[in-house]
């Protein structure tokens, strides 16, 4: 069955569609891509996906659920999460706090404990700091766990990012330009770091990338949007070769 | 957690120290009125800079209405020692809950508007809230509620004060304020991160403004009557300077801040044009050099007191 | 009440409302122009309307000009003050957060008011009486020639604005800026200079409202620009904030709404229906009747 399935999405802004008859579906543990030229309405799926647009028409099924008019903190709740174009960090928080924020909707402990700082309280909070640390210690990041978000070097922000939107124990993860502004060498270990997270926390992937090499290099199957619709999709190969794929980004290398 | 109860006692101590060395001097009258009513001022200003930062400095919803709240606890408040005969403390409770449930009220339809906007509608809330009371005969309409009895001193004030920065700060320790916090930091991203904003938002107006309403309970039973003209834009503008002065998002600094803006106004009492002149070039002054205010969103802490810099930053419990 | 005297009430109201209207609009466009450049909403614009019925008073009182000298005096006084303003104050908090710029603009507003109040005495003081009003009896409605005045001043002021800001140089100027800040830079367009003359042009339709609020109702007072300066601002919101026809249709709306108000219903919740307007809109309908919906990228 698969873990996510759109049907005849399509999100119409006033007189633009920016998104039509999107049809996705993806199978657990599987690597997806998710490319096509700029403006094509790659990230408007995703905010399609994620609830933070409510489709014009179309049908979205995470795990077996309708999750269509669903508010987006409710979409992560059930288990998708996602990383954004534009780093959006807590910039002026800790990188510590960063990843706690993910804990947030497991917490069990109530508003009356945290006025009183009950025994449940400091226990939980005890938990969430030792999670995130260990968290952050597989991230290689823990050294800089009280480090202020906004100034770490761009790679490790972007590193961040996305051990923040894990520590959400996500079953789904939705990787949004993840290689963008990283130079060939940041790209490579991105892409082993993919591999690897996929395999670590059993998860599966939809990505969007630019970066053809690490689009070919990882994924297992890809769509193509252009102008908001699907022009294609399959393996890495036959979409290489897609007449259609090179038409529509001209003549870019493949 | 033996170093949090070792704190916590410490806290405590220094509380009980404070308290015994003002109500001295009170008692012996070495303060004399005009600064015993100060004292009450500056008391009643931090339990409102504190509700208010919770919901401007910490959430990062731009609120400029709180004399609104402040009003409502009032007024409610006065009803019920005057016409209800209660006891003080039902009274204040009773302000408390009418000024939240009207925040929670106001705050569900109206935190979904954005910075300047939101910052617009919470004026104008809180001057439709001051025109209606102006119009309600039962609590005396234009000419005011006379008659309150004056149950408000320096013991209640500071038990309250106490009260205040305890729940708060608590709240803003927990994962409930994390949740806050990151509202304020980047919204879109908090509630991808499972946050439910909304929820937060309106928790965080409607636990500030029931805190206003303690704020204005206090006003009321001080002053033997509550006027619509003490609730003005003012009145929300003052509260917000001692915030932004402060330091939005932190707990001292609105504490600080409160402390001196009431301090300012109290030795200019007599020179109300300069006061208000002072006031204005120090707040643009202070918004072109350092819009972050005293503290910034760092709090005092103990250690390093003697050298007045921030100490640790919030959120890194 | 009976029908006949009903609808001589409402166009009673309705010609009142106008006035008013006229008055919201020439200070709602000093909001949505500032609004639209570079999205302040300027607190002191309201006493920049203040000071102008004051530099009026001066001009007339002391200057013994005659209303229309007078009128430029003040448009030219209040407009140099805004670009001072703008330099000063806004100019260095450019890229600030927004709660630090609308924290000066109230400081701003606060200065003007006290700073008034200092030099010339909290007392009202009277206008001069350069333009004597005279009642005109038309279908059984009164009007007076100061609303005629009022009116035909605004619309000349309006339509002069629109000429500006559609036919010459810096009108395309404006409307560049207020569109895309950065690009317009990019094309040459000295964005600074744009940005002063925008609180000029604004400031100085403020003070004209300002003077023939003080014609009209006598009596000036340097805390009379805070409740017009607000609801101006309410105004300039139900039409479109950083829309101009906007600014001047929510004015008008407003003065109408307020006027019918006050003769209908009660005049002392007048002021609490303005706000009311106000929180509707922005729930229903926050970019106004003319404006147009900005989304945030995500």
């Amino acid at each position: 069955m698969a873990l996510l399935k759109a049907t005849k999405l399509s999100k119409v802004f006033g007189g633009l569609r920016a998104v039509s008859n999107f049809e996705i579906d993806i199978a657990p543990g599987q690597l997806v891509g998710l490319i096509g030229p700029n403006g094509a309405g790659k990230t408007t799926a995703f905010n399609l996906l994620t609830g933070v647009y409510e489709p014009t028409t179309g049908e979205i099924e995470f795990d077996g659920k309708n999750v269509v008019g669903l508010k987006p903190y409710q979409i992560t709740q059930l288990g998708i999460a996602r990383t954004f174009q534009n780093i959006r960090l807590f910039a002026d928080l800790s990188v510590l706090d960063n990843v706690k924020i993910a804990y947030h909707f497991h917490v069990k402990y109530g508003l009356l404990a945290s006025f009183l700082r009950t025994s449940s309280y400091h226990k939980e909070e005890a938990e969430i700091e030792e999670k995130a640390v260990r968290f952050l210690e597989i991230f290689k990041l823990a050294d800089k766990k009280d480090k202020i978000a906004k100034n770490l070097p761009y790679g490790e922000q972007r590193r961040l990012e996305i051990a923040r939107a894990l520590a959400a124990q996500p079953k789904l993860l939705l990787l949004d330009e993840p290689a963008a502004g990283m130079n060939p060498q940041e790209t490579q270990q991105l892409m082993e770091m993919i591999r690897w997270i996929k395999k670590e926390f059993n998860l599966t992937i939809l990505l969007i990338e630019h970066d053809m090499s690490l689009v070919m290099g990882v994924c297992e199957r890809i769509y193509v949007l252009d102008y908001g619709t699907i022009i294609a999709q399959g393996t890495p190969l036959e979409i290489k070769s897609n007449p259609r794929v090179i038409e529509a980004y001209l003549g870019e290398e493949v | 957690m033996r170093a949090k109860t070792k704190t916590d006692i410490a806290g405590l101590v220094a509380c009980i120290l404070v308290y015994a060395a003002i109500q001295g001097l009170i008692l012996t009258e070495f303060i004399g009125p005009f600064w015993q009513l100060n004292i009450i001022l500056i008391g009643i200003n931090i339990i409102l800079a504190v509700s208010l930062n919770l919901i401007n400095g910490f959430t990062g919803q731009f609120s400029i209405g709180h004399a609104g709240f402040m009003a409502v606890g009032a007024y409610v408040s006065a009803v019920l020692t005057v016409k209800l005969q209660l006891p003080f403390l039902a009274a204040i409770v009773g302000g408390a809950l009418g000024a939240g449930a009207l925040g929670f009220a106001i705050g569900l339809p109206t935190l979904r508007l954005r910075g300047d906007y939101l910052a617009i509608a919470t004026l104008g809330l809180g001057e439709i809230i001051r025109i209606c009371i102006l119009n309600i005969q039962y609590v005396g309409g234009a000419s005011g509620f006379m008659g309150i009895p004056r149950y408000t001193d320096f013991t209640w004030v500071f038990a309250l004060v106490v009260f205040t920065v305890f729940v708060i700060k608590n709240f803003i320790d927990s994962t409930h304020g994390r949740a806050c916090i990151s509202i304020r930091e980047n919204e879109i991203a908090a509630e991808a991160m499972g946050v439910d904003t909304t929820k937060y938002k309106v928790l965080a107006f409607t636990i500030g403004a029931a805190f206003a309403g303690v704020a204005g309970s206090l006003f009321a039973h001080y002053f033997y009557i509550a006027h619509p003209a003490s609730f003005t834009f003012m009145r929300s503008f003052d509260i917000l300077t001692m915030v932004v002065l402060g330091g939005l998002g932190s707990i001292t600094g609105s504490i600080t801040g409160a402390v001196l803006l009431t301090f300012v106004s109290a030795t200019l009492a007599s020179y109300p044009e300069w006061r208000m002149i002072i006031y204005s070039v120090v707040l643009i002054i202070l918004m072109i050099y350092r819009p972050q205010g005293l503290l910034g969103n760092k709090e005092l802490s103990l250690k390093l007191l003697g050298r007045l810099t921030g100490g640790k930053k919030h959120g890194s419990a | 009440m009976d029908s006949s005297s009903l609808v001589v009430q409402l166009g009673q109201q309705l010609i009142n409302g106008i006035s008013l209207g006229s008055i919201y609009a020439l200070i709602a466009l000093g909001y949505t122009m500032v609004y639209g450049i570079i999205r302040l909403i300027n607190f002191a614009h309201g006493d920049i309307y203040m000071v102008g019925a004051y530099a009026g008073f001066f001009a007339t009182s002391v200057l013994k000009l005659s209303f229309i000298p007078a009128l430029l005096f003040s448009m030219a006084a209040a407009g140099m003050l805004g670009i001072i303003i703008e330099r000063i104050a806004y100019r260095p908090l450019r890229n600030a957060p927004k709660i630090a710029i609308l924290i000066t603009a109230i400081g701003v507003s606060l200065l003007i008011e006290y700073t008034t109040m200092l030099l010339v005495s909290p007392q009202p003081r009277t206008f001069p009486a350069i333009f004597t009003a005279d009642i005109y009896h038309i279908a059984g409605l009164v009007i007076n020639s100061q609303q005629v005045l009022i009116l035909v001043v605004s619309l000349l002021l309006m339509i002069s604005l629109t000429y500006v800001v559609h036919q010459t140089k810096m009108g395309k100027a404006m409307r560049a800026v207020s569109f895309d800040t950065d690009a317009s830079r990019l094309m040459g367009i000295n964005v600074d200079r744009v940005i002063s003359f925008t609180f000029g042009i604004g400031s100085a339709l403020a003070a004209a409202a300002g003077v023939l609020v003080g014609i009209y109702y006598n009596s000036i007072d340097p805390l009379m620009g805070i409740m017009p300066g607000l609801k101006a601002f309410v105004a300039a919101v139900i039409g479109g904030i950083g829309n101009i026809p906007g600014a001047m249709l929510g004015g008008t709306i407003l003065g109408v709404i307020e006027a019918l108000v006050s003769g209908f219903w009660s005049s002392t919740f007048r002021d609490a229906v303005a706000f009311g307007i106000l929180i509707v809109i922005l729930l229903l309908r926050p970019a106004g009747l003319l404006g147009k919906n900005i989304r945030e990228k995500v």
